[in-house]
């Protein structure tokens, strides 16, 4: 094949990249639209656009502004934050079942939440403001012990170290939790279970101020490096090869993918499963160059959990399926669909 | 020419492996199997002498208690412990042959999340069924999750690849493990769940160990046949058809032996299969990476892993059953994370 033709295809696969992305923005949009019309009052779209502009009822802007507008943006911020920090880690680990997971982070988080409702009894008027907290500083906590486990001096920190390492630990919190709770009283345990299938419950503003500046920064900060993890992808040796500083540049993008996750578990619960699929789904759509598929990877994220949320939220009226397994329900056919059909 | 490449397909790659040492450890292993037995029989809510375990063993005296105890209670938890070790260790060591990832380990084949699936079905719209077909049907569950997989992992072109059987298995698990959870938070019947799914020997009946053991022997012979083939796939797909090895068969022949050695053990006693993810991989640090020495090795050294732990799940909380699985992973994680940090670059 000559240079041009190779440019020419080249070309050409960008032009389908960004396409996808164009129509994967297009149906947030949409899927945006119609969560914003869907619950448990319905709001018809001429009363949706009344309402955005002010001249709505006082019972229609509250349902809209203070309800559903922050979940919508929750959902959004949370499936893109798991994707992103999915597709950086599986990135530097070049292990495809790499996810939030691995690191620890949800069963970090998780243990949080199993603490703290073990000693705030569900009747008492228990501090819950305080649980995104703790669940953030139970993820990074993990995290951070996880870094110090798989670093060493002389090698810096290895992926696959890292991989079986945050297997470990997740496994041993995971054994601590099931002591903690077995013995647990039945609405605790219930409470607990529904945190840990991953259920948004982080739906004011102030969530998504909390949340916003993490995707903000870290966002750009991953696409900046996008050329940093395709060398990576190479192989540690070829990346040492090409120049990259590999240990120093992998440090940075975990921590990155950590803050990421960390900030996403405390708002959204542990939705992990968001982070191993929608970075998959986007490289079958877009390939794996990372230019594309960071940005496919968030956009993909993001509409998986808008669009489970907003089914968890319609299909049980008036109670809600927790938005981790409508992900997993909606999610998982259409990559199976994927992997058969893949080459 | 064709003598050559025959004579090149007769022999098998230089795969680094230390014989003496997994000879010692298969030795040593089986010796500490079976003090762990002995001591496994004589302790618990009454403890009771070595030297009565002996005679209830080979002078069996049924008016005595003691030996009622020994011969009813004691004796089947103690080999089920020693059969589903082994089970689950040579299960995990299989399969991180076959998917060439480190992190394989039975459930990725779908067997933990079936058999929990089935579980949550049971309990919520079967209340009460007896212990035996509760196992069966978990069980069924367990090869309900190995068949998705396996035929979602080889459908399309390019048959079943490591890559995307691991895929295939963590993403059908995941849905497994959705549905389940739905069903349990809406059911309520979470914490029922995680008491049967926790794990543990403790109650097994020798009918259960009647049925299980065949199985179990089977599969450990089965998965020793294989082991030279799975060496060859741990190499990599390419070299190992182009050393004359029929890699379907093969992987089909490994996942069948997976399924019948964890599904019959997750169904019998739950989801302790962390075993099947560190026991080979401490096999694999001590005997290199043939895995002709890596299966006998995982599947001893899982037993003795089993019964000691359940020994502790007895001694911790005298009276009250901790979940085996759960002293295992707090047991076998640091251990675990010591060898990751010793492992050369390489290796890792």
């Amino acid at each position: 094949m000559s240079a041009s033709a190779l440019e020419q295809a080249k070309r050409r696969n960008n032009a389908r990249a960004w396409s996808i992305l164009l129509i994967l923005a297009v149906l947030i949009v949409i899927v945006f639209i119609v969560s914003m019309n869907t619950g448990y009052t319905r709001l018809s779209p001429a009363d949706v656009l009344k309402t955005l502009f002010g001249y709505g009822t006082e019972k229609q802007s509250l349902i809209l502004f203070e309800f559903r507008l922050p979940r919508i943006v929750v959902s959004i911020l949370i499936g893109a934050g798991l994707a992103l920090s999915g597709c950086v880690l599986q990135g530097i680990t070049r292990n495809p079942l790499s996810d939030p997971g691995v690191l620890g982070i949800n069963s970090g988080a998780g243990l949080m939440v199993v603490l703290f409702v073990a000693f705030y009894p569900s009747n008492e008027a228990s501090p819950v403001f305080l649980l995104p907290v703790l669940a953030l500083i139970g993820a990074l906590a993990t995290a951070g012990l996880l870094m110090l486990l798989s670093y060493k001096k002389s090698e810096g920190v290895s992926p696959m170290r890292m991989v079986l390492s945050g297997i470990a630990l997740a496994a041993a919190i995971q054994a601590a939790m099931i002591i903690l709770t077995i013995r647990m009283d039945p609405n605790e345990y219930q409470f607990v279970q529904i945190w840990i299938a991953g259920s948004i419950w982080g739906t004011t503003w102030k969530f998504v101020l909390a949340l916003l500046p993490w995707i903000v920064i870290l966002f750009p900060y991953v696409l900046f490096k996008a050329k940093t993890l395709n060398v990576l992808n190479l192989g540690e040796h070829l990346a040492a090869g090409l120049g990259a500083p590999v240990g120093r540049e992998r440090l940075l993008l975990l921590a990155a993918a950590v803050a990421l996750a960390g900030s996403c578990v405390a708002v959204g619960g542990a939705i992990g499963f968001v982070g191993l699929i929608a970075p998959h789904l986007a490289r079958r759509l877009v390939g794996s160059r990372h230019e594309t598929l960071i940005p496919a990877s968030a956009l993909t994220g993001a509409l998986l959990v808008l669009v489970a949320d907003t089914i968890g939220r319609v299909v049980l009226q008036p109670s809600e399926i927790p938005t981790g397994i409508v992900v997993a329900v909606i999610g998982v056919p259409y990559f199976l669909y994927l992997l058969a059909k893949a080459k | 020419m064709t003598s050559t490449l025959e004579s090149a397909s007769q022999e098998t790659p230089q795969v680094r492996s230390r014989p003496l040492t997994a000879a010692l450890i298969l030795i040593g292993g089986l010796a500490a199997l079976a003090f762990g037995l002995a001591l496994s029989i004589s302790v618990g809510a009454a403890d009771i002498k070595l030297s009565t375990v002996w005679e209830a063993v080979f002078h069996f005296n049924g008016d005595l208690t003691q030996h009622q105890v020994i011969r009813e209670l004691r004796m089947p938890r103690a080999i089920a412990g020693a059969l589903v070790g082994a089970a689950f260790a040579t299960a995990g060591a299989i399969m991180q042959g076959m998917t060439r990832n480190p992190l394989g380990d039975p459930s990725l084949l779908g067997i933990n999340a079936g058999a929990g699936f089935a579980l949550a079905i049971c309990f919520a719209f079967l209340p009460g069924l007896p212990f035996g077909q509760v196992t069966l049907i978990s069980f069924l569950g367990a090869a309900m999750g190995t068949v998705l997989v396996y035929g979602i992992g080889s459908a399309g072109r390019g048959g079943l690849t490591p890559v995307r059987l691991a895929l295939a298995g963590a993403a059908i698990s995941m849905l497994l493990v959705a549905l389940s959870e739905a069903i349990s938070i809406h059911f309520r019947i979470g914490q029922e769940l995680v008491f049967w799914y926790a794990g543990g020997v403790a109650g097994i009946k020798w009918s259960q160990v009647a049925v299980m053991a065949p199985w179990i022997g089977a599969g450990l012979i089965g998965a020793l046949l294989l082991s030279r083939s799975i060496t060859l796939l741990s190499l990599g797909d390419e070299v190992a058809s182009g050393l004359g090895l029929r890699t379907g068969l093969a992987k089909l022949c490994g996942s069948v032996l997976v399924l019948v050695l964890a599904g019959a053990s997750v169904a019998a006693v739950g989801g302790i299969s962390f075993v099947g993810l560190i026991v080979p991989h401490i096999a694999r640090s001590l005997v290199g990476a043939s895995y002709r020495w890596i299966i006998p090795c995982s599947a001893v050294l899982g037993g003795v892993l089993l019964v000691f732990a359940d020994i502790g799940a007895r001694m911790i909380h005298r009276g009250f059953e901790t979940p085996v699985g759960a002293l295992i992973a707090v047991i076998g994680v640091p251990f675990f994370l010591y060898l990751i940090r010793r492992m050369r670059r390489e290796t890792v």
